[in-house]
Order: C-alpha cells, then sequence, then structure tokens
C-alpha cells in the first residue's frame, strides 16, 4: 500500500504520540515541545521526498528521532561530560581493580522480583525511572537507541560518533551502574 | 614435580585468574551476548564463570529483567501519561497551515 502525507491533520493524528516519543529520551518538557513543533516544520521541508513506502507516523518519528539525536550530541559534548566522569569514577567502586572481581559492598543480590513475572511495583518502576536519569546523556542515548529503538549496532555507533568498541564499553557501563543505583535505592 | 608442569600450572592459574575469576570482563560478555555475538571461546569462558560465581549469575538474570522493565517503562509511559494541552496544538497546526499556504 501506497502512504500518503496530509499534513492537515497531523497535530491532532501525531502530535501526542511525538511528544511522548521525545520525552520519555529526553526528558525536558520544553525541549519535547520545541522538537516535536521542530519536527513538522522539517517535515514539511521534505515532503518532495517522501515515497509512501512507510507511514506517515513512522516517517515523522525517523524525522524527530534524527533530532534527538542531534540534542545527545549536544548534550554529550558540553558540559554534561562531568557526569560521565563521575559515573565511571563511581565504575572503579564496583569492581576491584587487580582481579576484576566484584567490591565487597557492589555484589548483587537479589532484589526479590526477579521470578515475579510482570507485576513489578509502581514503586520499583519509580526508582528505576530516577536511576535511568542519572545515567550520563551519552550513555542514556546508546542505551535506548540499542534496547527501546532496536537500532542496529552500527547505526548507534556512527549516529552517536563512538567506536564500535567504545559502544560495547559504554553498554555495559551502564547496566552495572543502572542495575546497582536499582540495588541501593531498593534493597 | 617437574618444572615444565609447575610452569603450566602457574600459567593456567594465571589464566584463569584473569579471565575465569574476573566479574568485570564476564558481566561485560553477558551484556555483549544479549545483544550482539561472542566468540566460542568468550562463550566458554562466561559459562565457566557463571557456574563458579553467584554474584555474576544473580547479575544475569537482573540484567535481562531490566531490559525488559525499561522497555515497558517506555511503552507504557509513551501510552498513558503524555498529552499537549490543546491551545499548544491549535497553534501548532495554526503554523503548520500558514506554511502550506506559503507554497
Amino acid at each position: 500500500m501506497q502512504h500518503q502525507l496530509n499534513p492537515h491533520h497531523w497535530v491532532a493524528a501525531h502530535a501526542d504520540y511525538l511528544y511522548g516519543f521525545a520525552i520519555t529520551r529526553i526528558n525536558d518538557d520544553e525541549l519535547a515541545r520545541d522538537l516535536v513543533q521542530d519536527t513538522f516544520l522539517a517535515a514539511l521541508q521534505k515532503t518532495a521526498g517522501f515515497q509512501g513506502k512507510s507511514s506517515e507516523r513512522t516517517w515523522l518519528t525517523a524525522i524527530l528521532k534524527n533530532k534527538i539525536i542531534d540534542v545527545y550530541r549536544k548534550k554529550s559534548s558540553g558540559l554534561q561530560n562531568i557526569t560521565e566522569k563521575e559515573a565511571e569514577e563511581e565504575q572503579n567502586d564496583f569492581f576491584n581493580a587487580d582481579d576484576g572481581h566484584w567490591t565487597k559492598s557492589a555484589g548483587p543480590k537479589e532484589f526479590g522480583i526477579e521470578d515475579t513475572d510482570n507485576l513489578v511495583s509502581k514503586e520499583f518502576q519509580e526508582i528505576m525511572k530516577r536511576c535511568l536519569q542519572k545515567l550520563p546523556a551519552l550513555w542514556m542515548s546508546v542505551f535506548t537507541m540499542k534496547h527501546i529503538d532496536e537500532e542496529p549496532t552500527e547505526t548507534i555507533c556512527t549516529e552517536l560518533k563512538v567506536t564500535q568498541a567504545n559502544f560495547w564499553v559504554i553498554i555495559h557501563r551502564a547496566k552495572v551502574n543502572l542495575r546497582a543505583c536499582l540495588q541501593r535505592n531498593w534493597i | 614435580m617437574p618444572a615444565t608442569k609447575l610452569d603450566l600450572n602457574i600459567k593456567t592459574m594465571s589464566y584463569l585468574k584473569k579471565v575465569i575469576y574476573n566479574c568485570k570482563q564476564a558481566t561485560f560478555l553477558i551484556e555483549k551476548k544479549s545483544i550482539g555475538k561472542i566468540t566460542f571461546r568468550e562463550s566458554f569462558e562466561l559459562r565457566v564463570h557463571l557456574f563458579g560465581c553467584s554474584f555474576c549469575r544473580i547479575y544475569k538474570k537482573q540484567s535481562r529483567i531490566i531490559n525488559q522493565m525499561v522497555q515497558e517503562l517506555f511503552r507504557s509511559s509513551m501510552h498513558r501519561d503524555y498529552k499537549l494541552d490543546e491551545n499548544f496544538k491549535n497553534e501548532l497546526q495554526g503554523r503548520i497551515e500558514e506554511e502550506l499556504n506559503k507554497n
């Protein structure tokens, strides 16, 4: 089926969706609104290039994704880098420098939710949200692009300008930090 | 014990220490395996490590659960919580119409 664009109904049909997409990834209300607006305006300039292969929403979301990546890039190149350093230093507390074994305080403990399917408390979800927000911008973007958007690794590396080796290091660090944060705040 | 055998043992020990007993490396391989590929050798080393390390067994379980939970969190919050107010939407559609009329 050939998809068509109808800009007259864009806001009614897609604005809430795009807004939700943006705010869950950048966690900044004003910026999310701006990005939705920018997406529509940029899309208007690109209508000639729309080939009808994907749905209108998919096409608009792709434009929004690129805008979000620009935000990630800016965030991870600016002052925000400090949090990355902090998070990396924290990493040294998790494993012994000489043998790579878990340090005494960092060894994983059961959360008590491992074997219950699905039913996870609201409280745990809230802690998860806060822990996600603590991740450095670059780590968060690598993490969400991989685990949520399921982008190919090559794409993420190109878009965010990280090497493959660095990509795996970030994936690992983000998860270890996230897990440790959950353990600190839940148990 | 002949020197060569002792030597071999020392080598084996340091290999074990470096790879098999290294939780940092093991958790790295757990993450890499869950979304990409690891070599046959890495896969073997990981299995040996997990056999002997209860911490990393917990980590592995939790890592998988965290992935699921994060995905659920993003999906559910995208459908539920976020709505733009009508004023903003009206203005936005207005701007789009304005741009359309320019052309």
